[in-house]
């Protein structure tokens, strides 16, 4: 699965990222194999992603999150963040 | 280096404190966004910009500092993640530290220390003296993070100094502790090694325990959000530039009309008198509209001149960086970049791209500079062109009101409409026919921070002070250099010469033709030589469309060539042309067929 088909506030596992110029940056910012991220949102009309990671956020491109593969955490563990819901899921 | 080398003593005319000695070099390091901007300011005493923004400082700052009794100069490293360049910053950063220094200065957010620790471990494996502030230590507890300096110190093996440089706590330990800076222990390793070893500091030396939500974190979530963070974007838009009218409208009614009718116009009125008639005059003060002066159409040096400067435009320009510079500390525009990326997408840059755009607002000056955080070529180029062809400066703003407003707001609203369809139309279609390669949206967004009233002031003294300096020359040669034109008739050869374009395609009267070609200096100028000509509404909106969007200003010019190259920017150029002149056509046309 890729990160894309993550559910918005559901956390996941990075299990590769793109080789080349875009996996360097992405390293660089420290979303590297191994890291666990909760998904915020995706923007529509194929927007970027915004994610979570270490309390930090981070925007990717729509097409680099999909080619970051990812595996889903079951029953996340308390994050480091609690998200509070702010509005009505149907928004 | 000796201090004849130095060249911060030849920009001061020699008068380096340290004429004696030699001077020492300082590096200030650390990734984007975590206050390096505000360390240099607090450190020189002179001023630097500082943002919140990752990127705004590519190319590099200098000053001069004192620690240990010594003279050093203090080089402002553009803010890298890695020192493995992934961006044309990142590769400045290294070889600015290939270069050597008697001692960096790391900073380091303490509230992303992992991510923080791969720039600063390369630093570190450099085998150069290092002393690291560990920057916003305030704001890491408030977050819940932890961090054991002691044993951070040891791990590193570099003296360690926590600080807040908003605030300026942890300056003065800094500056004592960097006569302690030491060559870490750490030997160069590969990347996986490195972050091995990462991964067991942090384990070592922080610990992270839950927080409460806050009400910034709240607006961080909306701003996120796929439909209200759109909704937000363009709110924050639309409310900024209501704003930025407001405000720029009082500013002129209230403080610079008065100035310029009550203490100006007596000034210019008794030079009238004692010049008297002749070609001084004509220069100085211009052409007398009814017998009196008239500040907007005048058009002498000392008149119009000052007046569009000072009087119209400067007001605007105030009220638009107040505004964008907020945004910019506040750490709303890497969103907004965010929002826009679907949409810029199609045009072959990413959302990034938006940030110069808006500069671009104010002055296209900073905003085509502003391109340079964009990576590619491609990117730069078609985000420098739309800019120049479809955002309109302040200026043209200010005396889009002068020229349309008298027929009413819906023409000047028909300006922003038609700029906007050009600009997309315009981007699509770059999209479609340039070659090249344009890299994907990959960015940290800075949590929001309350931003210091003092650097947002700085900031803001140091835009206007910019904008005075490039354009107060510029107006006042180019009213001069009309008067002359006009005086010898130069200005009707131009305008007879091109006739045959403005009658038959745009529909407009020949005349028309000289303030266009004067749009190469100032399009405020230009805008107010199509005053006299009394136009109709419709040809108005069209001489104003083809003046905002062809040739841009001089200084503009001077910076798209700089920035794009002369192939390039006669490229851009050409476009601009053709764009404008189908536009305008196409205006013509359309009202041909309406009217």
């Amino acid at each position: 699965m890729n990160l894309l088909q993550v559910k918005d506030e559901e956390s996941a596992v990075i299990k590769s990222i793109p080789q080349g110029e875009s996996g360097e940056r992405l390293e660089a910012l420290g979303l590297r194999v191994g890291k666990r991220i909760r998904k915020v949102s995706g923007m529509p009309f194929g927007g970027p992603i915004t994610l979570l990671l270490d309390g930090r956020h981070f925007a990717v491109a729509h097409a680099i999150a999909g080619k970051i593969e990812v595996e889903g955490l079951d029953s996340p563990p308390q994050p480091a963040v609690e998200k509070s819901r702010l509005w009505p899921k149907f928004i | 280096m000796s201090c004849r080398d130095c060249s911060l003593c030849k920009v001061r005319g020699n008068k380096c404190p340290s004429i004696s000695q030699d001077c020492g070099r300082v590096l200030l390091m650390g990734n984007p966004n975590v206050g390096k901007s505000v360390f240099f300011s607090r450190l020189t005493g002179t001023h630097a910009l500082s943002s919140n923004y990752p990127g705004t400082t590519v190319g590099f700052t200098e000053g001069t500092m004192r620690y240990g009794g010594k003279t050093a100069r203090l080089i402002d490293v553009p803010g890298a993640y890695t020192l493995d360049p992934t961006n044309e910053a990142e590769m400045i950063a290294r070889r600015i530290l290939n270069d050597g220094a008697d001692v960096v200065i790391l900073v380091i957010d303490a509230t992303a220390l992992e991510r923080n620790l791969v720039m600063a471990m390369q630093v570190l494996e450099h085998g150069i003296p290092v002393v690291i502030a560990l920057n916003m230590v305030d704001e890491a507890r408030h977050r819940g993070i932890l961090i054991d300096i002691p044993k951070l110190e040891e791990e590193l093996g570099v003296p360690i100094v926590p600080t807040v440089a908003v605030t300026g706590q942890g300056l003065s330990d800094l500056i004592a502790k960097m006569e302690e800076a030491k060559i870490s222990h750490l030997q160069p390793m590969s990347k996986e090694v490195r972050w091995q070893v990462i991964g067991e500091v942090i384990t070592k030396v922080q610990t992270v325990t839950h927080r409460h939500h806050t009400a910034m974190d709240r607006i961080e979530d909306v701003s996120a959000h796929p439909v209200l963070g759109g909704i937000m974007g363009f709110l924050v838009l639309i409310l900024g530039f209501t704003a930025i009218r407001f405000v720029g409208e009082g500013i002129i009614t209230h403080v610079t009309d008065p100035i310029f009718e009550n203490l100006w116009m007596p000034v210019l009125e008794k030079l009238n008198t004692m010049l008297g008639e002749g070609p001084v005059r004509n220069i100085l003060i211009g052409t007398l509209i009814d017998g009196e002066i008239d500040l907007e159409q005048s058009l002498g040096v000392l008149s119009t001149g000052l007046y569009v400067e000072f009087g119209m435009v400067l007001p605007y320009i105030i009220a638009f960086y107040s505004g964008l510079s907020f945004l910019e500390d506040f750490g709303y525009l890497p969103r907004l970049a965010v929002v826009f990326d679907a949409l810029l997408h199609k045009f072959g840059i990413h959302g990034y791209a938006i940030i110069p755009t808006l500069l671009g607002f104010g002055c296209n000056v900073p905003g085509i500079l502003g391109t340079r955080v964009l990576e590619s070529e491609r990117e730069r180029f078609i985000a420098a062109t739309l800019i120049s062809v479809g955002i309109p400066c302040v200026s043209i703003q200010a005396m889009l009101s002068a020229t349309l407003g008298e027929f009413g707001m819906i023409y000047v609203a028909a300006v922003y409409g038609i700029l906007f369809c050009v600009w997309l139309v315009l981007g699509r279609i770059m999209h479609l026919t340039l070659k090249g390669y344009s890299p994907e949206l990959i960015v940290e967004i800075p949590p929001y921070r309350m931003p210091s009233m003092k650097a947002w002031l700085n900031k803001l003294w140091f835009r206007i002070k910019d904008f005075l300096y490039e354009a107060t020359p510029l107006v006042l040669l180019g009213i001069f250099l009309v008067n002359i034109l006009e005086t010898i008739g130069v200005m009707e050869k131009v305008a007879k010469a091109l006739s045959p374009i403005f009658e038959g395609f745009l529909g407009l009267p020949s005349a028309t033709a000289v303030p266009i070609v004067m749009g190469v200096f100032r399009k405020d100028i230009a805008m107010g030589l199509l005053i006299p000509l009394e136009l109709s509404a419709s040809q108005t909106l069209i001489a104003v469309v083809v003046l905002a969007m062809t040739f841009p200003c001089i200084a503009t010019f001077i910076i798209l060539w700089k920035e794009l190259g002369t192939k390039r920017m006669l490229m851009s150029s050409g476009i601009m042309i053709t764009a404008a002149l189908l536009t305008g056509g196409l205006m013509n046309l359309f009202f041909k067929i309406i009217l």
